[in-house]
């Protein structure tokens, strides 16, 4: 374990002076440098630091439900007090009532989502990276850029405000459904969709940036296929973030209009209300809203996991010190989930009551999408196999994604298909299987890349001990909490219940068929002790982070003698990234290649004179 | 490091960066209006039969419009044009007929819109329905007056195409004789609400672009003196967007309408 | 791959389009075309204008629905076209805005379809 935590090779300055650029960027000083920056690194910081605290605040919300579901009606152990004491009614005598139990519910999935996990995996480590591995000087439009972060912080402000008004935060669900988020007697759902079209617009910003720079900023000699997969996934996420999310903001627009303004866009004739009949003019469709909804909801779940793939498949490939096996069918690959993630949607629809052709349709569609994801899943796993493998902690976590994410996109295919998602639809099952490829997946491959690009941007690394305690506690916990909720889900269990099913319980009614057996109740307690524990082992991450941004260990500015571009500047490279535009003279993999006298070629490296074939092996570094 | 290809486009692509950028985004506005006309199109065909009103809209006004911004979508292309030429000129004055063009059409919009929601149906209590334009609702009369006319029923209001010689004539009517009174605002129907979503939105654009266009006419013009080609390309650029609500008011206009 | 320059200086002359390199008669070409161009938005309204009041009782609104729509297609081809000089642009721009127009139907026709498309047997 020495070798591998002491390969790193000592401190060096890179060769060439990087120089100033011709126009002398005096200090901008603390608000334009720190602040209102248009510099791609610290707009992607800023993200990163948002992100992970929005992702602790949803984390927070879940383990306030996860107690609710294990002691229903119970109230909350230290913070109770505390919570009646901010939001009052309803969470009088320190309960969560239903009611809060589903703002919770709604915000958490919100929050983590577009608060959370699409900030850190697209903006955040897309905005650090990769300028930096196309070669380029910063993103095609930085003051859009600042624009892009400044939105998402404002819709993230809509959002968190929408819990102290009075009604509360949005309680229908992320989702949204008309017509009760248009019945709940609250403004939050008002607030709701304002944060949404917010963050929508952050991500459009964000989004024809990412596509303008990867087309038009790439560096002399950097081809398309000779782009880091990372840069491919980037790509694609952005696509679909340009095309799929404004359906959802027009139909959150006529949602907002429903709302506000008592139109009746997804408000059906003969809308009863409390049981009185409603006064609008009815004449609406709510499944319209749920197509619409769908259309941004299913690309979503790609935008989740794209990011995340990238980031796994450059720590494997540097740390098993080989190319990745299979670089252009991963790229045809994710092109292809890009497309045909637009035309699955209605998979989540299939209790709708539509018809058997075009259910037929989407059923195809949907398994279609599957082969990609497998086709990528397995060159990763094929990519360890003679590799020289690294065990430092991005590449455990890199390591732990593929089970995981493997486990997660197994068990979407029952739901995928229609007759079995007839059963399975709204339990826990599901919920099992979304959390397993974003919390166990794409999280992991986030935190991986936490730990990997570290010392790119500070010039120190994070302590590997706590690393390897971070990452064991979170692999075994994020498997206690979420593996119970498949076997729930399979029983019957169903989602959103405020609690947690004892209303179907069998110590309620019991001698009636198909009730929750105590066995299934038992298990939310195991899986609230399984997200406190898992919740502890974030501890030391926190901890060791922001440690070693000030005191960890110094590094060179290539740690992880890799061969991508962002690692051959220097560290943290200054603004403008290179002082002239690299010349890229090979792919992204170049390692272990026979007859070099290293594992790794950097792709900006000149060609080397043609030397006579050496007879010793090329050295391997562990 | 400066920031290639602001001004020249890159030999491979064929474009400048702000060219790449505005396109992607007008992909990005076809999947939002795209949005909005397929729900259009759902709930119109998703109707019961004769519910859907024909005939509500002032085609005259709406055709007024059509052409305005048709004749400002030539101005923006001819003032770009003449920036390409270095005519500086000719950019003035066709930016200046493009602002012009915008803000006559704004106008006739908000005309529409208030022309509407002064416009009411009156539910009376023997079951008639009144339906005009409010004359007169003074909170201290007893009465309201409209010019308008009596329907028996809500069906007669539906179809105004079909109806010929419609006269319309002063009428007072008691409050105590009024069932319900609603405006002919968005919450009055699915079309009404539609149009004003569609219409509204349609013209938030114009009103974006009009201040692009205008900060580019006024105070950003100080980027002709020393970088030409670099305010070249933002006219280029602002004058796609435009054309880009120009093509959204094609797909309007019929829709709303003539149909 | 192509060997790139650097940035050149920015107030060089522009290369794109050469034939605007020059003068008064290169803008008045312009002009004229647009000229056409307006003529041509104007004909497409008065034809819809029409195509909208032909009698109800010989065309019904499905049918006239279709053909106003489709002379609003031809109406936004000429601005697109033209205009936009979508005819002139680069493949790069055609190919995001086919995908963009693919996704668009798709979105479209998917959703009518799975809004009138029911089990056999569930409604009246």
């Amino acid at each position: 374990m020495d070798e591998i935590i002491h390969s790193f090779p000592a401190h060096q300055e890179p060769d060439e002076d990087p120089g100033h650029d011709e126009h002398a960027h005096h200090d901008p000083g603390f608000w334009r440098g720190y602040v209102f920056s248009t510099d791609h690194k610290i707009i992607g910081i800023q993200y990163g630091f948002t992100a992970l605290c929005f992702l602790l605040f949803g984390f927070f919300l879940m383990l306030l439900m996860r107690w609710q579901i294990a002691h229903p009606g119970q109230p909350v152990p230290f913070l109770g007090p505390l919570m009646a004491e901010i939001l009052g009614q309803p969470a009088a005598g320190g309960v969560i009532s239903p009611d809060l139990y589903n703002s919770f519910g709604a915000m958490h999935g919100t929050i983590m989502i577009f608060l959370g996990v699409v900030p850190l995996a697209f903006a955040a480590f897309g905005n650090y990276v990769v300028p930096l591995m196309i070669g380029a000087p910063d993103m095609a439009f930085p003051r859009v850029n600042m624009a892009s972060y400044q939105a998402y912080v404002l819709g993230g402000i809509v959002m968190v405000v929408s819990f102290f008004i009075p009604g509360g935060a949005a309680q229908a669900g992320w989702t949204s459904y008309s017509p009760l988020a248009t019945s709940i007697p609250t403004h939050g759902q008002a607030f709701w969709i304002i944060g949404m079209v917010l963050l929508i617009t952050s991500s459009l910003l964000g989004a024809v940036n990412f596509i303008a720079t990867i087309i038009q900023l790439r560096a002399p000699g950097m081809t398309w296929m000779r782009m880091p997969f990372f840069v491919w996934a980037q790509f694609v996420t952005a696509f679909l973030l340009l095309l799929a999310f404004p359906p959802l903001e027009a139909a959150a627009l006529m949602q907002l209009m429903d709302n506000v303004a008592h139109t009746s866009f997804f408000l059906p004739t003969g809308l009863a209300i409390g049981g009185k009949l409603a006064h609008v003019s009815g004449g609406g469709s709510p499944l319209l809203w749920q197509h619409l909804f769908w259309f941004l909801g299913h690309p979503e779940v790609y935008v989740l996991i794209l990011p995340a793939m990238g980031i796994v498949a450059e720590i494997i490939a540097n740390n098993t010190r080989k190319p990745l096996w299979g670089y252009k069918s991963k790229v045809y690959s994710v092109l292809a989930i890009g497309f045909l993630s637009f035309i699955v949607w209605a998979h989540h629809m299939y209790l709708t009551g539509m018809g058997t052709k075009i259910s037929a349709f989407f059923q195809t569609t949907t398994m279609a999408v599957s082969i990609p994801s497998v086709i990528i899943l397995t060159c990763l796993f094929i990519s360890l196999w003679g590799g020289s493998i690294r065990f430092n902690t991005p590449m455990l976590f890199a390591l732990a994604f593929l089970p995981m994410f493997g486990i997660g996109g197994l068990t979407g295919l029952p739901l995928g298909f229609n007759a079995s998602d007839v059963y399975l639809h709204d339990t826990y099952y599901v919920i099992a299987h979304f959390h397993y490829v974003v919390a166990p997946g794409t999280i992991f491959a986030l935190f991986a890349g936490i730990y990997y690009w570290l010392p790119k941007i500070t010039g120190r690394r994070m302590n590997e001990f706590w690393g390897r305690v971070h990452f064991w506690g979170s692999f075994v916990f994020m498997n206690v909490v979420f593996m119970p909720m498949f076997v729930q889900g399979m029983k019957g269990m169903l989602r959103r219940m405020a609690d947690g099913g004892a209303n179907y319980s069998a110590a309620r009614v019991p001698g009636v068929i198909d009730t929750l057996p105590g066995s299934i109740m038992a298990m939310h307690t195991w899986i609230l002790w399984g997200a406190m524990a898992l919740g502890l082992a974030q501890i030391p991450f926190i901890i060791n982070l922001f440690w070693s941004i000030k005191h960890g260990e110094r590094v060179g500015t290539n740690p992880w003698r890799s061969t991508t571009l962002e690692w051959q500047t220097p560290t943290p490279p200054p603004h403008g990234n290179f002082a002239r535009p690299p010349q890229i003279y090979r792919g992204p993999y170049e390692y272990s290649v026979p007859g070099h006298d290293t594992d790794f070629t950097p792709q900006n490296e000149p060609e080397a004179p043609v030397t006579a074939p050496r007879i010793s092996p090329v050295p391997v570094l562990h | 490091m400066d920031i290639p290809y602001v001004v020249q486009p890159r030999p491979d692509t064929g474009i400048y960066n702000a060219k790449a950028g505005i396109w992607l985004f007008l992909a990005s506005e076809v999947m939002l209006f795209g949005g909005l006309f397929s729900a259009y199109v759902l709930l119109r065909v998703g109707a019961d039969p004769g519910t859907w009103p024909h005939g509500w809209q002032n085609v005259t006004l709406g055709t007024i419009n059509t052409l305005v911004l048709a004749l400002s979508a030539v101005t923006t292309l001819l003032a770009w044009v003449a920036c390409k030429v270095r005519q500086f000129g000719k950019f003035k004055f066709f930016h200046a007929c493009t602002l012009l063009l915008a803000l006559t059409f704004l106008c006739i919009k908000l005309f529409e819109y208030h022309d509407h929601l002064t416009h009411y149906e009156i539910q009376l209590t023997d079951g008639r329905i009144a339906d005009g334009h409010m004359m007169e609702n003074n909170p201290n009369e007893d009465y309201v007056l409209i010019d308008g006319r009596y329907v028996e029923r809500e069906t007669d209001l539906i179809d105004l195409r079909a109806q010929k010689d419609i006269r319309e004539a002063e009428i007072k009517i008691p409050r105590a004789q009024i069932k319900d009174m609603e405006s002919y605002g968005p919450w009055h129907n699915d079309y009404l609400a539609l149009y004003f979503t569609l219409t509204g939105l349609h013209a938030l654009h114009i009103l974006a672009g009009g201040i692009v266009i205008g900060y580019l006419w006024g105070p950003g013009r100080k980027l002709w003196k020393t970088e030409p080609e670099h305010f070249t390309n933002r006219v280029e650029v602002s004058g796609l967007f435009w054309h880009f609500v120009d093509l959204v008011w094609i797909f309007l206009f019929p829709v709303l309408y003539l149909t | 791959m192509s060997d790139l320059k650097t940035a050149r200086p920015h107030n060089a002359p522009s290369v794109s389009e050469p034939e605007l390199s020059g003068h008064a008669v290169d803008f008045n070409s312009y002009l004229r075309r647009c000229v056409y161009v307006f003529v041509a938005v104007l004909c497409s309204v008065s034809l819809m204008l029409w195509a909208s009041y032909l009698p109800q009782a010989h065309f019904d609104w499905p049918l006239k629905v279709k053909l106003i729509l489709a002379v609003a297609c031809g109406n936004a081809f000429l601005v697109a076209g033209f205009l936009m000089h979508l005819i002139s642009e680069k493949k790069m721009i055609y190919t995001v805005l086919a995908f963009t127009v693919f996704f668009a139907a798709a979105m479209m026709w998917l959703t009518l379809y799975a809004m009138q498309d029911f089990p056999a047997g569930t409604t009246h």
